[in-house]
């Protein structure tokens, strides 16, 4: 009996709350937010959709939607190599950077997450700054110097490069894991035996996965999509495929560029979908 | 002592030990051999070349001269150059929030799953090759391109509409570009505010408007000028849209700055219109910085 009370207050108190029609309720203002919000998200994703389609067309023009069905442009890409060698050469240079800037960011951000030394704040805002330093600055600054260095138009000078433009984001996403990680873990395998370098390997590592893949997607794509610095660096000899892809642009918009670009959407929806199952695969472990 | 008396790093215990303090100083002086590699990296390849960028602006012909930065406040042309990257960027800034906010209010209004699921459609063209994009807008755009087929078709324009080669392609391009920047950090501020203070208004006897204007809107400000200045500073740098969709009377300062090197060969000038961007993104990067992390945007876990 005693509880009665209590109990019809918090009836009442759940009552009122169902009674009060709820803040988003299907009304006409509601509605058309979401209209618009609809009209917002075709802009941002139409123009990447409508593409797919437009590379198997037959037609020898750009036309939508596309007179017949034909694979054309992807045998134009395939068969010619100003761009299987330009798709190659960005392969190539994205991989490299994608392994330096991986294993460099890790060992770096082990460093500023763990570590306790004077001008720590200076060095993170070097290590970020890249990200926001506006690309063309970087990309003259680099060549200005390139020159004397004789790294202008060689692979490791665009590898280099691009590692600058690549590694803050390893780091960012590295350290944002290992904040999130609590350092006894290491204290205890530490404890029991194991040397720095196994506790890495095994309790560390492990913990982090999620955090280094993410970074390691960021630095690849960084660098597959870099045009800038490449434009001022690479030559003609070191094309790479955005580059390429610029100058297919500049001149005419040549059609073959659909079947590229295609291409390169599915490969980043891929990375997307497995960027999100890691995630989900990692929550699921915690 | 000494050590420990400042704040301890993660894990640091009171080192009282002698023995105890030498192992934590060894082992800071590994932590930092850690870092060494990507620091050399980025003070020999980022730091040093900036900075040498900032002295060529100065010289003119082996002696100090402010020679290059007269010239962009004197000639006409630069001085239009300045002014329309600064006007795009504002405009294409107005229209990300335009559209960005009522998108990421509306997101963050929905239930976890459902604007996750939402998100990535805002994510996909994030990750999207720029190219690629731009590649898809002279499709839609050009003279003979889809939108004006279709205007034609259904009777609405006689004349194909000019919308490129000109500020409209720029602004569609760039907005459709930097839109995500604006959306993620918004959306992020937003989806952290307690509702139940808008409840609370309400219960007050606020109607939703007044709650949306004096409490969410309000609260939501971080975010969005996180999102603007971001937008701001990406958009002040632009260089791949412009050049391909832009007109030829409308040029960005990156495009003159190309331009300068790639046909003029004027590194000197090139230098000194790199130093005035340089200057203005960082200014606007240090109010950035106070207002929200960099990591809540180029961090891998947007939601």
């Amino acid at each position: 009996m005693t509880v009665q009370p209590a109990a019809r207050q918090g009836a009442r108190v759940l009552a009122e709350r169902q009674a009060r029609p709820p803040r988003f309720a299907l009304s006409w203002s509601r509605l058309l937010l979401a209209a618009l919000c609809g009209l917002v998200l075709l802009f941002l994703v139409a123009p990447v959709v409508i593409v797919i389609p437009m590379s198997f067309s037959a037609a020898k023009y750009l036309s939508f939607p596309p007179p017949g069905f034909s694979l054309q442009w992807y045998e134009n890409f395939f068969n010619r190599s100003d761009w299987t060698s330009a798709m190659i050469q960005s392969i190539r240079v994205a991989f490299t950077v994608m392994i330096l800037a991986t294993v460099l960011g890790i060992m770096a951000s082990l460093a500023l997450v763990r570590g306790n030394f004077p001008g720590k704040d200076l060095i993170n805002a070097v290590i970020v700054s890249p990200l926001i330093v506006p690309t063309i600055i970087v990309a003259i600054a680099i060549y200005g110097i390139y020159a004397r260095l004789h790294l202008v138009q060689t692979f490791i000078g665009l590898v280099l490069a691009h590692t600058v433009l690549a590694v803050p984001y390893v780091i960012v996403n590295v350290t944002a894991t290992l904040r999130g990680f609590d350092i006894r873990l290491e204290q205890a395998a530490q404890s029991l035996g194991a040397s720095p370098i196994q506790t890495f390997r095994y309790v560390t590592l492990p913990l982090i996965a999620p955090g280094i893949f993410a970074g390691a997607v960021f630095a690849f794509i960084a660098s597959f999509d870099e045009l800038i610095v490449a434009l001022f660096i690479a030559g003609a000899q070191g094309r790479t495929l955005p580059m390429r892809m610029f100058e297919g642009l500049r001149l005419e918009i040549d059609p073959t560029i659909a079947a590229v670009s295609s291409m390169l959407i599915t490969f980043s929806v891929l990375v997307l979908l497995s960027a999100e199952l890691v995630r989900r695969r990692s929550r699921s472990e915690a | 002592m000494t050590v420990t008396a400042r704040r301890p790093a993660v894990g640091a215990r009171v080192v009282v030990d002698p023995r105890m303090r030498r192992l934590y100083l060894r082992r800071q002086v590994a932590l930092f051999g850690l870092l060494l590699p990507a620091l050399l990296l980025l003070l020999v390849l980022f730091v040093y070349p900036i900075l040498r960028l900032l002295v060529t602006s100065v010289y003119d012909q082996g002696s100090f001269s402010l020679e290059h930065y007269q010239r962009i406040v004197q000639v006409d042309l630069y001085l239009r150059v300045m002014r329309t990257t600064f006007t795009i960027a504002l405009q294409v800034t107005a229209i990300c929030l335009l559209l960005g906010y009522p998108l990421a209010y509306f997101l963050s209004t929905l239930q976890a799953r459902t604007a996750r699921l939402l998100l990535i459609l805002v994510l996909i063209p994030f990750w999207t090759s720029i190219l690629v994009r731009t590649y898809a807008w002279m499709v839609l755009l050009q003279r003979q391109g889809v939108i004006n087929r279709w205007l034609i078709e259904l009777g609405l324009i006689d004349e194909p509409l000019r919308m490129m080669y000109n500020r409209i392609g720029v602004l569609v391009g760039m907005v459709h570009v930097l839109l995500p920047f604006m959306v993620l950090p918004t959306f992020a501020v937003m989806r952290g505010i307690d509702r139940d203070l808008i409840r609370a208004a309400q219960n007050l006897g606020a109607t939703p408007l007044q709650a949306f204007l004096r409490i969410f809107f309000p609260l939501s400000l971080p975010g969005v000028a996180a999102g603007s200045l971001l937008v701001f500073i990406l958009a002040l740098g632009f260089f791949i849209t412009p050049a391909l969709m832009g007109g030829r009377t409308d040029i960005m300062i990156a495009q003159l700055m190309e331009d300068q090197i790639r046909t003029q060969l004027n590194f000197p000038f090139a230098a000194a219109l790199g130093t005035v961007l340089l200057a203005v993104t960082l200014v606007i990067f240090v109010i950035y910085n106070r207002l929200l992390g960099l990591d809540k945007i180029f961090g891998g876990d947007v939601s």
